[in-house]
């Protein structure tokens, strides 16, 4: 036992030798920092690992192709968060003191996460960018300047996954008196769809019936029973992880109609329906983006970063939906940070100045086009009142080899989302005190 | 050498019964509580403040909370994560509802919530032990959580589930940036394991010690069971409520209520058991060792593998980290299988036969 304590002392100390002596890693001066929440291990890490992979395939092709933003190189450094709270907060605070200029702009990649940092994210003066998930309400720039829920929102999700039934229904009056089943990972990112779903079914007429899954789902029997005693018309699914191919399976197993069921964006990657072995086949999905290998800018990437062997990226991952989210995220930081160069000058910028990047962050097709994206994403106009910049949602559906487009752009009632998200900023701005203003620059 | 009793009398009663009867570890307590008041805020940066220092602290107040149920009146428990999710959700509610009341009353209200739900919870200790008890507690960490979120008035109806503690303001003074909170925090909890110490050298702490070692014989000599046992779990629960409490108000500034989940009782029981069951030092230490040694090991690994260049695929370096926290429990349970706290103690025996250990 002597021997050991000794060895266990001599390892501790040469630990400690190496993280004293071992220089800070230092950012390459002159860069732009970005510091980055991701989670690559974990019940969720599959998904974590598509999407980060694309972000930071997409950041190595602006430094391979292009020589960095108008020559400001970016450089940045990955934190894992293992999709868990405190440890998102523990990310949060490394990342920030990297660098002088702090981190640009973080992804938390969490609705848990972001709901952690809303309220540290204004005192640092760090804008938080949610593509497609976080806190709805904070679509109102007056009320949550430094957060911005870009593309779409979950209530934007939510009602366009109700018209989408209602479409295929034949129309939204035929709703009335419909079943559908909300069958939701049981965290806030489960419980944001609710109060818009409510409402909806008091306008159209439908009875919902809301069925938790607990984290992190990979169990649902009783679940299932339970939608098939109901029997309801459709069910939404609102997983994430492990939870939707499990939910898939589940519901083969039980026999309710696959082509019945319709996911929200978070519950329609390849990693989800594959898991699901021929399970999904049918299965409809809403999208923030298009999957798929034909748009120039992942054919870039295949060229620039990954066939020089760049990031280590699973060469798997290309082209499905997540990787190519990925990619939207970092050209959504990219594109806001060139935006706020145009103003700020060509140089590393402070999360302040790329805040105000982000709320005049205007890309239309034309520009969508030159960067290579074409279709995969809506053209996106952000402005103070709306933070999302977009609310368009695309249908896809998995023919058991790959997703294929189920519909066009569409956006849901967008006027109730308006009307519900002003209320709930206006609580939240009580409730904390906040005057609702326009940042400005 | 250093550590030497030679020459310190005790003239009276209250020198013989102090908390701390050697005199170094007097000053030892005093030093680091010097160092933590007044030269850390001096030397330490926002990251340490809120990632390292204020969930240490605000753990090891959740360690001492088992550790007295646990550790010393040996009453399993795998509920303190609902505990505390009730003493954060109820700090949040007396300080919404209640017009004017000051924090530090809603963080002991909350702690007292969390007792009264400890105590109902600890009701069926009078009749089952050991692993069954701990399944019997497991009833409160799958009922509590879905308690709150089922019923909308504790989140004051928040859409997602989600609370937003309010601001911690204390006679006037806004306890706003990390520092002002990593203060307050240090000083709960300095109070709160202080009186952890006192409560266990006291007759309720013997007669908690009588149970854990053998309930019969205990109740031969006299001690009120009923009493007994339910008061561990009060006074536990008491100590994880306002650990709640301070984890919303003071750490995250957010409490969601499936945060508080079962793998957080799992990770509270871990730091007893790596820190030493039945022992206050233990609490701190394990604290420190389950929350501290992943970051740690991260921080290291990263910064191996940039300084040997290594491009190594994403994600190699959190699952190498796993591999090697794990390893290390493993480890250290085998070296010393009554914990970090042993390890000192062994350590200070050696110290005073120094230089002629035997």
């Amino acid at each position: 036992m002597r021997g050991w304590k000794q060895t266990m002392l001599v390892l501790l100390a040469a630990a400690g030798a190496t993280l004293s002596c071992v220089p800070v890693i230092a950012q390459e001066a002159g860069t732009q920092f970005i510091g980055i929440l991701g989670y690559r291990v974990g019940p969720y890490g599959a998904n974590g690992a598509a999407f980060f992979s694309g972000f930071l395939d997409y950041l190595s092709l602006v430094n391979e192709r292009d020589g960095g933003i108008n020559g400001v190189k970016l450089s940045w450094e990955e934190c894992e968060t293992e999709y868990n709270n405190t440890k998102g907060v523990e990310c949060y605070e490394r990342v920030k003191t990297m660098s002088p200029t702090g981190p640009t702009a973080i992804h938390p990649m969490s609705t848990g996460i972001t709901y952690s940092l809303i309220d540290k994210a204004p005192v640092d003066k760090i804008p938080l960018i949610t593509l497609g998930y976080g806190r709805t309400d904070a679509t109102d720039g007056r009320v949550f300047p430094w957060v911005f829920p870009l593309l779409s929102n979950y209530w934007d999700s939510a009602t366009a996954i109700v018209k989408f039934i209602g479409d295929k229904e034949g129309g939204a009056e035929k709703l009335k008196g419909k079943k559908i089943v909300l069958l939701y990972h049981d965290s806030a990112y489960g419980k944001e769809p609710h109060p818009v779903l409510e409402a909806e079914s008091k306008n159209l007429g439908f009875e919902l019936k809301m069925i938790p899954v607990p984290h992190p789902g990979n169990e649902q029997q009783s679940q299932w029973l339970q939608i098939r005693q109901y029997q309801p018309d459709w069910v939404i699914l609102w997983g994430w992880g492990v939870m939707n191919a499990t939910a898939l399976k589940t519901a083969q197993k039980v026999g309710f109609p696959r082509d019945k069921m319709v996911g929200n964006w978070w519950a329609g990657s390849e990693i989800d329906t594959e898991a699901a072995e021929g399970a999904a086949n049918g299965y409809y999905a809403a999208s923030l983006n298009l999957a798929g290998k034909d748009f120039p800018v992942v054919q870039d990437i295949q060229k620039y970063v990954i066939g020089k062997g760049g990031n280590k990226t699973n060469p798997k991952l290309v082209g499905t939906v997540l990787w190519n989210r990925g990619v939207v995220a970092g050209m959504v930081t990219v594109e806001a940070v060139r935006k706020a160069q145009e103003r700020f000058g060509k140089k590393p910028l402070t999360g302040e100045q790329v805040r105000w990047g982000i709320e005049n962050l205007a890309l239309d097709q034309n520009r969508l086009n030159k960067l290579g994206f074409g279709t995969m994403v809506p053209p996106i106009k952000v402005s103070c009142t709306d933070h999302s910049g977009s609310g368009y949602v695309r249908f896809q559906q998995w023919d058991g080899q790959q997703w294929k487009s189920a519909s066009d752009w569409m956006s849901g009632d967008r006027a109730l989302i308006r009307k519900m998200v002003e209320e709930s900023a206006a609580k939240y701005a009580a409730e904390k005190g906040i005057k609702p203003a326009c940042m400005g620059g | 050498m250093f550590y030497r009793e030679a020459g310190q009398f005790k003239a009276t009663y209250a020198a013989d019964q102090q908390l701390f009867p050697i005199r170094q570890d007097r000053w030892a307590i005093a030093t680091i509580l010097a160092i933590a008041i007044f030269i850390v805020p001096l030397i330490a940066n926002d990251y340490w403040f809120s990632a390292i220092l204020i969930p240490l602290l605000v753990f090891s107040v959740a360690a001492i909370g088992l550790n007295i149920l646990t550790g010393y009146a040996g009453q399993l428990s795998l509920g303190s994560a609902a505990f505390m999710a009730v003493g954060a959700v109820a700090a949040y509610n007396f300080q919404l509802r209640v017009p004017g009341m000051p924090i530090l009353g809603s963080f002991i209200l909350g702690g007292l919530s969390a007792a009264a739900v400890g105590v109902a919870f600890g009701l069926p200790s009078l009749r089952i032990k050991g692993f069954y008890l701990a399944v019997a507690t497991l009833a409160a960490q799958f009922f509590i959580p879905w308690l709150l979120v089922k019923v909308g008035w504790f989140s004051n109806y928040s859409a997602s589930g989600v609370i937003t503690a309010q601001a911690v303001v204390i006679a006037g003074y806004a306890f706003d940036t990390p520092i002002k909170k990593y203060l307050l925090v240090l000083v709960i909890a300095a109070v709160m394991a202080l009186l952890a110490k006192n409560m266990v050298r006291s007759r309720i702490g013997r007669a908690w010690m009588a149970v854990r070692d053998m309930d019969v014989a205990a109740e031969v000599i006299g001690i009120h069971m009923l009493q007994t046992k339910l008061l561990a779990f009060a006074v536990s629960s008491f100590y994880c409520g306002v650990a709640g409490a301070l984890y919303a108000f003071a750490y995250l500034g957010t409490v969601q209520p499936e945060d508080f989940n079962l793998d957080l009782s799992f990770r509270i029981l871990f730091m007893i058991i790596v820190g030493g069951v039945g022992s206050i030092l233990g609490s701190f230490l394990g604290a420190a060792f389950i929350t501290l040694l992943p970051i740690f090991l991260d921080l290291l690994l990263t910064k191996l593998a940039h300084g040997f260049n290594l491009n190594l695929q994403g994600g190699a370096i959190s699952m190498a980290q796993l591999v090697v926290f794990g390893a290390l429990i493993i480890f250290f349970l085998i070296v010393e299988p009554h914990g970090l706290a042993r390890l000192w103690q062994i350590g200070k025996e050696k110290l005073r036969l120094w230089p002629f250990p035997y």
